[in-house]
């Protein structure tokens, strides 16, 4: 196989797997505080539309980006405000603010450019290419020659892994995932905690959709989130809630959604609708052979407190 | 959960519609609409004529009420299903193929075969989910949505590739047998037996759930596993697995429905998202099956007159997914308010009826 085509696939490897790794980043810190946002798929594409809307506005990408994490912030606080503030059932109230943001996301893109959805053509946010390490061989490209939001998920990696497991603050944020009880009679506020997390969440994924439309399409398209937010959350569960790992987990999960590109390189031609169902799939068996290995944190998915 | 006596699931029902309306008005108005227009010809594309209520309300309750019993019957045992997509896609592909290949069989013969194929294909869809749940610890929420993008996924490879029509120009199967259709349920409407079908469905489920013990076991399972391994040594994976197959099944057999009363063939985007309106669909109507028939019908209605809404008053129908999701959460929240009020009223709620049936549903 020629080297460009492997390096053609390491970069498209990358640049699809930065938008799972900040979306499950996000997700990993919401988690840890005992909350599980299934809404993610839904801060996703609202981040796209706002990210290409703000972009539009302002014509400038990195505006747009800005707009995309605010979006998904945004999303993400409707998540918050049922589920921590009312207290109802995570994986419906989850449930339903994807089904709102896939629905309301098309019918404001339909309703500002139509409902035969004329081809969108946004300032995008360009590659920068960092000097020195864009020379490594194989891999220096693919890693260094991306979008500043792939640095955005490099840099955060270990800043939040920091955060989570050396600093005090970080500690309260588990504490509140393991053991809300404990944590509250610390003088820890519980509810407080888990609302910030879950905005933080919905930020990050919201630049993930920003940089899907942005960086990786150059268009918005409805429902072009397609599905990334769950698997992101699976991302979360495979890289065992430790950014570090989520890091890994989500650039392993954009060489699968890559394979496309190698196999075809490769002479092998597999029908288009099967792979666009390929990163599902790994998904599954990648669930089903990790997942007894890891653990939840304590009081993932429990409303909290128990009586009022 | 979420089910309720009479009542108060009238109440929270009612409330939760009643918000729903008032949010959805303040949105169309804040995107530059007319609410009252929108609302008048939702109406007249719902209910405007007798043709528009048994042709298109009706026909589209069809798919809401079957995946809506899937639901509910999910829910009540604590399996959070969320693959109705997947395995009504499951049921499609299933039903198409048999009322390809069965062609030479006589109607009696073919279509329940046809139905049979679809229940049996979704359950199999829900199998894979069940087992990774039960067997090696993993949440179904996850797992059931991603089987969902699969289903989606494999049957737009069968219609671009093996199961293509042989002309090979659209992106849709073959039709069916005419002895794989179902016939017509109204004399000159487009409305089709597997509207009965449904209903029979959901009064079979009801019957079941109140009545046997299996359905004693779903109940007792849905409200504590652990109370109900503790006081009546039931075996919750048992009621689990059981539980998601049915589920499963009905999802299929709505796949199946659509094909054999309606579309006669497969085609890509068969379904614009029914499995996931299902949680909608059974959430309003308290996870009672009988009560699922009055909401799938007010859902076909709101689909019917999203069309309407569109052609009339210039509204992307795509809005619609934005209601479903605020009857949902209008829904959640009307009940915890009930909730926290009944609660307040009564006796503190019991320890053992608030244990999640899982901790980690990730």
């Amino acid at each position: 196989m020629p080297e460009t085509d492997l390096v053609l696939f390491l970069e498209a490897a990358v640049r699809l797997g930065v938008p799972l790794a900040l979306a499950a980043m996000g997700e990993a810190i919401t988690e840890r505080s005992g909350i599980i946002n299934i809404g993610l798929e839904g801060s996703i594409i609202g981040g796209a539309l706002g990210g290409a809307l703000g972009a539009l506005a302002t014509g400038n990408a990195a505006a747009g980006v800005l707009a995309g994490a605010g979006a998904g912030l945004l999303v993400a606080m409707v998540f918050a405000l049922f589920s921590i503030g009312l207290r109802t059932d995570q994986i419906i109230t989850g449930t339903a603010v994807t089904l709102g943001g896939l629905g309301l996301t098309g019918a404001v893109y339909q309703a500002r450019f139509g409902a035969t959805g004329t081809a969108l053509t946004l300032p995008t946010l360009a590659p920068m290419s960092v000097p020195g390490l864009s020379q490594i061989p194989w891999i220096g490209s693919a890693l260094f020659d991306q979008a500043p939001t792939a640095y955005l998920s490099y840099a955060l990696a270990p800043l939040l892994w920091y955060y989570l497991f050396r600093t005090a603050w970080g500690l309260e944020l588990r504490a509140v995932g393991e053991a809300p009880d404990a944590a509250q009679a610390a003088g820890v506020r519980v509810r407080w905690v888990r609302f910030w997390a879950t905005l933080f969440g919905g930020a990050l994924a919201g630049l993930a959709g920003a940089h899907l439309a942005l960086a990786h399409a150059g268009t918005f398209a409805e429902n072009m989130s397609a599905g990334r937010g769950f698997i992101a959350i699976a991302v979360v569960v495979l890289g065992r809630w430790n950014p570090l790992w989520v890091l890994v987990a989500a650039l392993l999960f954009g060489a699968a959604s890559a394979l496309q590109f190698l196999l075809q390189a490769l002479g092998l031609d597999l029908p288009y609708q099967l792979f666009l169902a390929l990163p599902y799939l790994l998904t599954l068996a990648a669930l089903a052979g990790w997942v007894g290995r890891s653990r939840a944190p304590a009081a993932l998915a429990l409303p909290w407190p128990k009586e009022r | 959960m979420y089910e309720h006596g009479g009542r108060t699931a009238w109440v929270v029902g009612a409330a939760a519609l009643a918000a729903t309306a008032v949010v959805a008005a303040v949105l169309l108005w804040v995107g530059g609409y007319d609410p009252a227009r929108a609302a008048a010809a939702m109406w007249s594309g719902a209910f405007g004529t007798r043709g528009a209520f048994v042709s298109v309300t009706l026909v589209r309750s069809v798919p809401f009420l079957l995946t809506g019993l899937a639901v509910a019957v999910a829910f009540r045992a604590g399996v959070w299903n969320i693959g109705a997509e997947g395995q009504l896609y499951a049921g499609a592909i299933a039903a198409v193929w048999v009322g390809i290949e069965g062609a030479a069989l006589p109607a009696w013969v073919l279509l329940p075969a046809v139905l049979i194929a679809a229940g049996l294909a979704g359950a199999l869809w829900a199998l894979i989910p069940a087992l990774m749940k039960l067997r090696l610890g993993v949440g179904e929420v996850i797992t059931t949505i991603l089987m969902n993008f699969v289903g989606i996924n494999f049957a737009a490879y069968l219609v671009h590739g093996p199961l293509q029509e042989p002309r090979g120009v659209f992106p849709q199967t073959e039709q069916i047998a005419d002895a794989a259709r179902l016939p017509a349920l109204v004399p000159g409407s487009r409305l089709h037996v597997g509207f009965a079908v449904a209903v029979a469905m959901a009064v079979v489920l009801a019957a079941v759930l109140r009545w046997t013990r299996w359905g004693f076991r779903v109940r007792a399972v849905g409200a504590s596993p652990r109370a109900a391994w503790a006081a009546g040594r039931i075996d919750a994976g048992a009621v689990v697995l059981a539980t998601f197959l049915a589920s499963g099944a009905l999802a299929g057999l709505a796949g199946g429905v659509e094909i054999a009363g309606l579309t006669y063939a497969l085609y890509e985007g068969l379904s614009p998202g029914w499995g996931y309106t299902a949680i909608a669909v059974a959430l309003l109507a308290a996870l009672n099956p009988v009560a699922v028939v009055g909401t799938a019908i007010l859902f076909g209605a709101l689909e019917a007159g999203a069309g309407a809404m569109q052609r009339e008053a210039g509204i992307p129908a795509v809005w619609v997914v934005a209601v479903e999701a605020l009857v949902i959460l209008a829904v959640l929240a009307t009940d915890q308010l009930m909730r926290t009020r009944v609660r307040g009223a009564q006796t503190p709620g019991d320890d053992e009826g608030n244990v999640s049936p899982e901790p980690a549903r990730a």
